[in-house]
């Protein structure tokens, strides 16, 4: 426990960095999922088809591959790039790279949402002249989103979690520090392990209170 | 005879509202719309009877293209339909249709599912809009349930709420799709109360339905269809009294005798 307590600070740290790249990971793929689930429902065929393979292609890459394509395969063809010493290339590249990854779930969770919603709703906001894309935004994307809570809270549950694989590529999140203090501290490795598996359980917690709120607010409006 | 004559002028006439030429329809190797030629003048109160499966439905969605034709042409005051797009969609904004499921927007209140259209599609604003949907609902006998879910509402209500979210568009021409087969007979008459009155007002209306009082009061030319083919297009009272054809004749008995 004495090892916990007297790296406190560090393991704090760790952990918020895990936290940075979780939000700035998450909305990448909220963002870019919604577009790719857009495409894939979308009347357009190269707009299917490209949406269908970036998630064929990313959902079949190990996240760990893909994050060394971004850490030492991008600096090769000339991109680099870090805002300070602590969002360094090593965070941006993890970002991006986690982003794009779950992106494809997030794509897929909601294209589950869309298909369990009647055919009659878009119909609805077509036959009222909505276009493809303001029928997507007002109609069915909304309705879609409350119905893929529970898939979707899984999808970033499992974000969080997989931000310690960031740790292969030297972003100092707190997988990083149990490893160090694992290294340090080789006769209190128990004690390290519970209290950062404690750690991410606590993440996991938030996110899952999260998706429990989405969930009863989005039941009132049914 | 005067309605039929209508119906029998070509597209050129300026009173021709909606015009459909040599319109065929294949799902696969189904043929379900067979050389459909019918002139809908503005004003017109059209309803199209026939038995399950007879492509009523199907032209009904083929006249603001939610199913898309195979061959001939559709003319909506006077513009041919566009292909999927921009166009469409404008052009579907002058076309109301009303669905035997109400297809109201689950996720918004009464009131939005009303406003919705005038709001994002017509760019009106929302006072305005609002305003204009309280008075439908109103009009349609719902403004109490106005900040209601469409779930928590009884079917006839839905369908109402349905009626007044097209109308919010002003359309040219009202698409009823079968509009009370999913009702219980209590509400299918609340519903139908409004479309004759629609029909009163001098809405042009293309009505889908199995109801022959409602034909027989609103209907200004009735058509039979059956297998994907117009058999028989007359005005109510003579389709009534003396249909035709046998297939009519047949499909009359059978839905009469009850």
């Amino acid at each position: 426990m004495q090892v916990l307590i007297d790296n406190f600070d560090l393991i704090l740290a760790g952990f918020v960095k895990t936290l940075w790249l979780l939000l700035f990971a998450g909305l990448i793929a909220l963002v870019l999922g919604t577009v790719l689930v857009a495409m894939r429902v979308s009347p357009v065929a190269i707009m299917r088809l490209t949406g269908t393979a970036y998630v064929n292609l990313v959902r079949n890459t190990p996240l760990l591959l893909i994050l060394f394509i971004f850490s030492f395969g991008l600096p090769d063809v000339g991109f680099a790039y870090e805002v300070n010493n602590y969002f360094n290339f090593f965070f941006i590249a993890a970002t991006t790279g986690l982003g794009l990854y779950t992106a494809a779930f997030v794509c897929e969770a909601l294209r589950s949402g869309i298909n369990s919603i009647p055919v009659g709703q878009a119909e609805a906001a077509r036959a009222i002249g909505m276009p493809f894309a303001q029928s997507m935004r007002a109609v069915i994307l909304p309705q879609a989103f409350r119905a893929v809570v529970p898939p979707l809270t899984s999808t970033y549950i499992a974000l969080a979690k997989n931000t310690s694989v960031a740790l292969a590529i030297g972003v100092t999140e707190a997988a990083f520090i149990m490893k160090k203090l694992n290294n340090n501290y080789a006769t209190a490795r128990w004690p390290i392990f519970f209290g950062f598996a404690l750690g991410y359980m606590i993440i996991v917690w938030g996110i899952a209170a999260l998706g429990a709120l989405a969930e009863r607010r989005g039941a009132l409006q049914r | 005879m005067t309605e039929a004559a209508t119906a029998a002028t070509p597209a050129t006439d300026t009173d021709a509202l909606v015009v459909l030429t040599g319109v065929n329809k294949w799902f696969g190797d189904l043929h379900v719309l067979k050389d459909i030629n019918v002139t809908i003048g503005r004003g017109e109160v059209v309803v199209v009877i026939g038995p399950s499966g007879s492509g009523k439905s199907t032209l009904c969605r083929a006249i603001n293209r939610l199913e898309p034709i195979n061959e001939g042409e559709i003319r909506l005051d006077g513009v041919p339909l566009p292909a999927e797009g921009k166009g469409l969609a404008k052009l579907r904004a002058d076309v109301g249709m009303v669905f035997q499921s109400f297809n109201l927007f689950a996720h918004k209140t009464v009131l939005d599912n009303v406003m919705l259209g005038p709001v994002k599609v017509r760019r009106r604003n929302a006072g305005e809009a609002k305003k204009q949907a309280l008075a439908l609902l109103e009009r349609v006998g719902v403004a109490e349930q106005a900040n209601k879910y469409p779930a928590q509402l009884s079917g006839g209500q839905q369908q109402r709420v349905a009626i007044a979210r097209a109308l919010a568009m002003q359309p040219k021409v009202m698409l009823f799709d079968e509009p009370t087969s999913a009702l219980d007979p209590e509400m299918i008459k609340e519903v139908l109360d409004v479309m004759v009155e629609l029909a009163q007002e001098g809405m042009t209306m293309v009505v889908v339905t199995h109801e022959m009082g409602f034909a027989r009061t609103a209907a200004n030319r009735v058509m039979f269809m059956d297998e994907g083919k117009i058999l028989e297009e007359a005005q109510p009272q003579e389709f009534f009294t003396s249909p035709k054809t046998d297939r009519a004749k047949d499909f009359l008995g059978k839905i009469l005798t009850h």
